[in-house]
């Protein structure tokens, strides 16, 4: 029958039209009226005669439902594995289409003898079923949609897995907690026990979204399973469940966290691999925040000493990621005594990645320290580390510095500061590595506010100018970005002094990327400094490169009148940019000819509708009979849209 | 700051090749974590050759004791003199262990694993370049590598010693021994990974008891390779010792071994950077094939599930594997997968860039390939016309167009009339696929057209009127078709659709 079905293409189509239609009106009716839709049929139903079903037609299913999930399978069956996706990524429509029963009776039995499809069809399918309740018939018959789940939970590979977990997770709410008994919990222990890992380190997702809804020996049985698989002899499975432990600990009852979830935490923290004790670092945010600060002592820290000390880099590593979170989760006093050292260990660690890792977390962590203690902590155990840092071999670890050393003046207050931070700064300014230097100038608002960018000012310039010129245009880039801040915090004579020749050198660099950035830079300037400042420093210099022999540094003009116009206003438009631009319209460049016509464009809501009418209007109806099929584009373009025709 | 060349100003990038030029070789300490705050100077004992036979053993101990200091080859300034005594007992200590007989003595076994498993396991430093590309970049050597080249040269001297006695070494080295060999085949280290496996290859050998272990770690490595971090310097070496295991496995094929094959071995082939174990894996795909022919169906649709859809560098290699697999297939294993099989090599045959089609063409030189092609003539041809005619006429490339010429002819000397059949259907054939096509996007477009909640569908249904007449017109070639029970279904069905249409309109 199926075959049938591809030679009938076009008929189908108004079969599933039809179908539309229905669609629509059940929606629109509610829930209701969908039910009243899905009245089955028997067979002897089916074989009335036609003025039988006529008569019905009210409430009554068409046999049309049919055809949907033959195209569907006629689709799925492709060879070409586009095809296949399209159908399953359209698979609610289907499901629609079909109503509630059968596709709880014919479209998931089927989808569930599918599963051996390559990979992107299969996560297509996992994420769509996820969001299958309503189509299966409400949380009713939710369980119908584990059978497939189940199987795409045991694929190899971990996107379709994750997917799959994923959805099932979503499902499982939606199960009444009789429901999650019988035919969830049941699914769980199913994976949790399977032969290829696989299944098991998809079970490993699963039993905390189940756990708080379950009977008393039902969760006594999840956690043995839990406990299984912590120990499992394959290392993806023991991963799959160190990285849960933290989530599956938060719904377990405190006393079993304290007898279960503590020993197994203590095994998986000594993995013999280091890719499982990494991840029992992660879990120990969470497991401290759920025990009581008494029992911190004895359960955790143990553990996380060793940690913080374990032989493999990436441990350490972890532990230096993640040190905020874990020194909120033991509290002052632990942090005091145990995590103050630990911090400095890592700050010193052998690893560049390991030091790189907690000179990221040196702001927060001092932030966080006990305020009582805090500023004799940072002078006398954590700042000796950071001057080390300073002048660390590793660039990434300096420049991971340089993010946040800045963050330090808050805290330090200012005399500390000038003390004991400025000379730092100082340094990373003058560091060999560029990304160094401008995480320090990019992070200068924090000083500005404790000591004033004057300190710095002396220091600051070569920097800033070495910056602008570097050979990456990238760094180039990011320093423009920070111009306007700058200018704000050094005050315009600084600026017109020292940074105004590099701002208008941007203008003309070579990567376009930079003129671009450049000449929004102005225009942040001009809304800092004011319109009359605009006219005295930069109009001028910006009008005077539209006679430069490069047609890009004459663009360049254009691109700055479009930028500047509005913040300028219109006195300073109409009487000394109009004419340069109404001049250029006889460049003999296209490119710079068109562009005239878009700035005319641009500038035209400035203008006052005298000078549109008599000087803008000839010009751009002159531009529009060009040779240059793009300059008459554009002329007309602009005419219409300053209504000029 | 230095001075910028001309060439870098113009676009700021600086040139591949001077990028490369600035890098030389580097090498890297092993990430010993703060082992020894301060070694100790090692001072010189006398020679093993010349201390009286009494002593020796107690000297070689000794020796091998001194050997347990680590010293940091970064810094090339500091313990110059006792990194050389080191390296000159380390040499020593080689020698004695492959030209002298009865110096493994039990007692020695201890203090000569210690010895190892003090200097070579570590955990190894985080990549310089996190994106090493093993193909462009020049691997980080090993700083210690003085050292450590030694202690391997020693490790392997005693396992290849006559004396040496497996029942005792078991004590020694076991699973937790291996499982910190195999972590260090991610040694970006060449000459490293090299000693590692002949390490593991005789390790394999001599401990029965610690095979099957081998093999599941090696599993566990390549599944964590696969599907979790894609990166693991030693995928090649590994395959090369399987290779030689799957030679040596029994018949019948334990389920382990098939399971490997293929859950492991095949997946394999996704890896981004196939390339670089490519030839072995083949191997050990070839090797499990001859031992058991029926797995080459499962094999080969493995192949066909995981084919590259946009790597041709890579496509290129599955289609080598794939000859090389024709290569050894047995005739009835042929029959079983020549449709799929061939499927997909009709398709890189008419794959736009020439060296996919170039690769699948010369399949066509392979004689035993001709000959189980002619035997199936009438199966493949039909599958490998379409591409072939068109590609004939097609292709941007002249000596691809060329081969085609070839390949047609030979096909068409092959079965001659089945040949002609399909020249003078073509044109119909690739109207009926053009229509098929056609009306699957149409039937889409509606379906789409389903989902959106546009209330004008109603009202402007454009297949109102005409759609119940081409229906009723579709409706005779339906009944056609359909057995009498089926009409009247479809009869009922099609007048439900019909008085839906009309009382919608």
């Amino acid at each position: 029958m199926f075959g049938a079905v591809n030679a009938l293409g076009e008929a189908l189509v108004c079969q599933a039209l039809h179908r539309g239609v229905k669609t629509q009106q059940r929606r629109r009716e509610g829930p209701a009226a969908a039910l009243l839709w899905q009245k089955p049929r028997s067979a002897a139903q089916q074989r009335h005669s036609v003025t039988a079903i006529l008569s019905k037609m009210a409430g009554a299913d068409g046999d049309d439902s049919l055809y949907p999930i033959a195209v569907l399978i006629d689709e799925l069956r492709n060879e070409d594995v586009q095809l296949r996706l399209n159908s399953i990524k359209k698979l609610s429509t289907i499901a629609l289409a079909l109503g509630v029963e059968r596709t709880r009776t014919e479209l998931l039995p089927f989808l569930t003898d599918t599963i051996y499809d390559e990979d992107e069809v299969l996560l297509a399918l996992a994420e769509q079923l996820g969001n299958f309740t309503m189509l299966v018939g409400g949380p009713e018959y939710v369980h119908c949609l584990l059978p497939p789940l189940e199987s795409l939970a045991t694929v190899e590979e971990t996107v379709v897995r994750d997917k799959a977990v994923e959805s099932l997770r979503k499902i499982s709410q939606e199960h009444s907690p009789v429901d999650l008994e019988v035919h969830f919990e049941p699914l769980v222990k199913r994976l949790a026990s399977g032969d290829w890992f696989t299944s098991r380190t998809s079970a490993c997702g699963l039993f905390s979204v189940c756990y708080p809804r379950v009977s008393s020996t039902v969760k006594a049985e999840i956690r043995q399973h839990f406990r299984t698989l912590c120990s499992d002899d394959t290392p993806m499975v023991r991963r799959a469940a160190a990285s849960k432990l933290g989530e599956f600990a938060k719904v377990l009852e405190l006393d079993y966290v304290k007898s279960d979830i503590i020993s197994l935490f203590t095994a998986l923290a000594s993995d013999e691999q280091d890719s499982v004790r990494l991840l029992a670092v992660e879990a120990c945010v969470s497991i401290a925040t759920l025990l009581p600060q008494e029992d911190l002592e004895t359960l955790v820290m143990p553990t996380l000493r060793q940690a913080a000390e374990d032989k493999s880099w990436r441990v350490r590593y972890m532990v230096a990621d993640k040190f905020s979170e874990l020194q909120k989760a033991v509290g002052p006093e632990i942090t005091k005594n145990d995590l103050v050292p630990a911090f400095q260990n890592l700050l010193k660690d052998c690893e560049a990645e390991v030091r790189a890792a907690a000179a990221n977390k040196v702001k927060e962590f001092c932030e966080n320290l006990p305020e009582d203690s805090r500023e004799q902590i940072i002078m006398t155990h954590i700042l000796p580390c950071v001057k080390e840092l300073v002048s660390d071999t590793n660039q990434h670890v300096k420049s991971a510095l340089a993010s946040v050393i800045m963050g330090l003046s808050t805290i330090l207050g200012k005399d500390n500061t000038i003390e004991h931070l400025l000379p730092l700064f100082l340094a990373q300014l003058k560091d060999e590595c560029p990304e160094v230097r401008l995480n320090i100038i990019s992070n200068l608002d924090c000083v500005n506010e404790v000591i004033g960018i004057r300190q710095l000012s002396q220091s600051l310039l070569p920097a800033i100018v070495e910056l602008a010129e570097d050979a990456k245009w990238r760094v180039r880039l990011a320093i423009i970005e920070y111009m306007p801040l700058l200018a704000g915090q050094l005050g315009v004579e600084f600026f017109d002094e020292k940074l105004n020749t590099l701002c208008m050198a941007w203008l003309i660099d070579h990567v376009y990327a930079i003129r671009e950035a450049a000449t929004c830079n102005l225009m942040k300037l001009v809304e800092k400094f004011g319109a009359e400042w605009a006219q005295n420093t930069i109009v001028p210099k910006v009008l005077g490169m539209a006679n430069d022999p490069n047609y890009l540094h004459r663009m360049t003009t254009l691109f700055c009148i479009n930028a500047l116009s509005e913040a300028c206003g219109q006195d300073i438009t109409t009487k000394q940019m109009l004419p340069v631009v109404l001049k250029m319209s006889n460049d003999q460049v296209a490119n710079v000819r068109f562009n005239v016509a878009k700035s005319l464009q641009k500038i035209g809501p400035v203008l006052d509708s005298n000078a549109l009418q008599t000087e803008v209007k000839p010009v751009l109806e002159k531009l529009a009979t060009d040779t240059d099929m793009d300059v008459k584009y554009f002329a007309q373009e602009a005419i219409s849209v300053l209504a000029l025709a | 700051m230095s001075a910028i060349s001309a060439s870098e100003k113009v676009d700021g990038f600086t040139r591949k090749s001077m990028r490369k030029a600035q890098k030389q070789r580097k090498s890297q300490g092993s990430s010993q974590y703060r082992t020894q705050s301060a070694p100790v100077e090692l001072s010189p004992l006398p020679q093993l050759k010349d201390a009286p036979s009494t002593e020796q053993q107690e000297l070689f101990t000794q020796k091998l004791q001194q050997c347990c200091m680590l010293f940091d080859f970064l810094d090339s300034v500091t313990d110059l003199k006792s990194k050389e005594i080191k390296r000159a007992t380390l040499n020593e200590l080689v020698d004695y262990v492959s030209t002298n007989r009865g110096v493994l003595v039990e007692t020695a076994y201890p203090e000569i694993t210690d010895m190892i498993c003090t200097n070579i396991f570590r955990t190894l430093p985080p990549s310089e370049n996190p994106d090493f590309d093993p193909e462009e970049d020049e691997p980080t050597l090993e700083a210690s590598w003085p050292h450590i080249q030694l202690v391997y040269e020693f490790l392997l001297r005693f396992l290849e010693n006559p004396d040496f006695q497996p029942s005792i070494a078991k004590r020694y080295i076991d699973q937790k021994f291996v499982l910190q060999l195999l972590e260090l085949f991610d040694s970006e280290d060449p000459r490293e990974r090299d000693f590692l496996k002949t390490i593991l290859h005789r390790i394999y050998g001599k401990f029965l008891g610690l095979r099957a272990f081998i093999r599941k770690q090696i599993n566990n490595i390549f599944l964590r390779f696969i599907y979790e971090t894609e990166h693991f310097n030693g995928v090649a070496e590994l395959l090369e010792i399987l290779g030689s295991i799957i030679n040596g496995f029994a018949l019948p094929l334990k389920a382990e071994h098939k399971q490997f094959l293929m859950k492991v071995l095949i997946p394999l082939h996704t890896a981004k950077a196939l390339s670089l174990f490519h030839a072995q894996l083949a191997y050990c795909v070839v090797q499990f094939l001859e031992k058991d022919p029926t797995l080459t169906e499962p094999v080969i649709r493995g192949l066909l599930k995981f084919w590259p859809k946009t790597c041709s560098q890579k496509e290129v290699m599955f289609l080598g594997e794939i000859e090389e697999i024709l290569d050894v297939i047995e005739p009835t294993q042929f029959k079983k997968i020549q449709e799929p099989l061939f499927k997909q090599i009709s398709k890189c045959v008419a794959n736009p860039h020439f060296q996919v089609a170039e690769r699948a063409l010369y399949f066509w030189n392979n004689e035993y390939i001709l000959s189980l092609i002619e035997e199936n003539i009438d199966k493949i041809l039909p599958i490998m016309f379409g591409s072939l005619y068109r590609i004939s006429k097609e292709h941007w490339n002249p000596t691809i167009v060329a081969l085609v010429y070839n390949v047609l002819k030979t096909l068409m000397e092959m079965n001659c009339t089945l040949f002609d059949e399909l020249t003078s259907s073509y044109k119909a054939d690739r109207q009926r696929e053009k229509k098929k096509e056609q009306e699957r996007d149409e039937l889409w477009k509606q379906l789409e057209e389903l989902r959106l909640s546009n209330p004008t569908l109603v009202q402007n249904n454009c297949h109102g009127l005409t759609g119940i007449k081409r229906m009723v017109r579709h409706f005779g070639k339906w009944a056609y078709c359909l057995s009498r029970s089926q009409v009247d279904e479809k009869i009922d069905a099609t007048l439900v659709s019909l008085w839906e249409i009309r009382s919608y309109r």
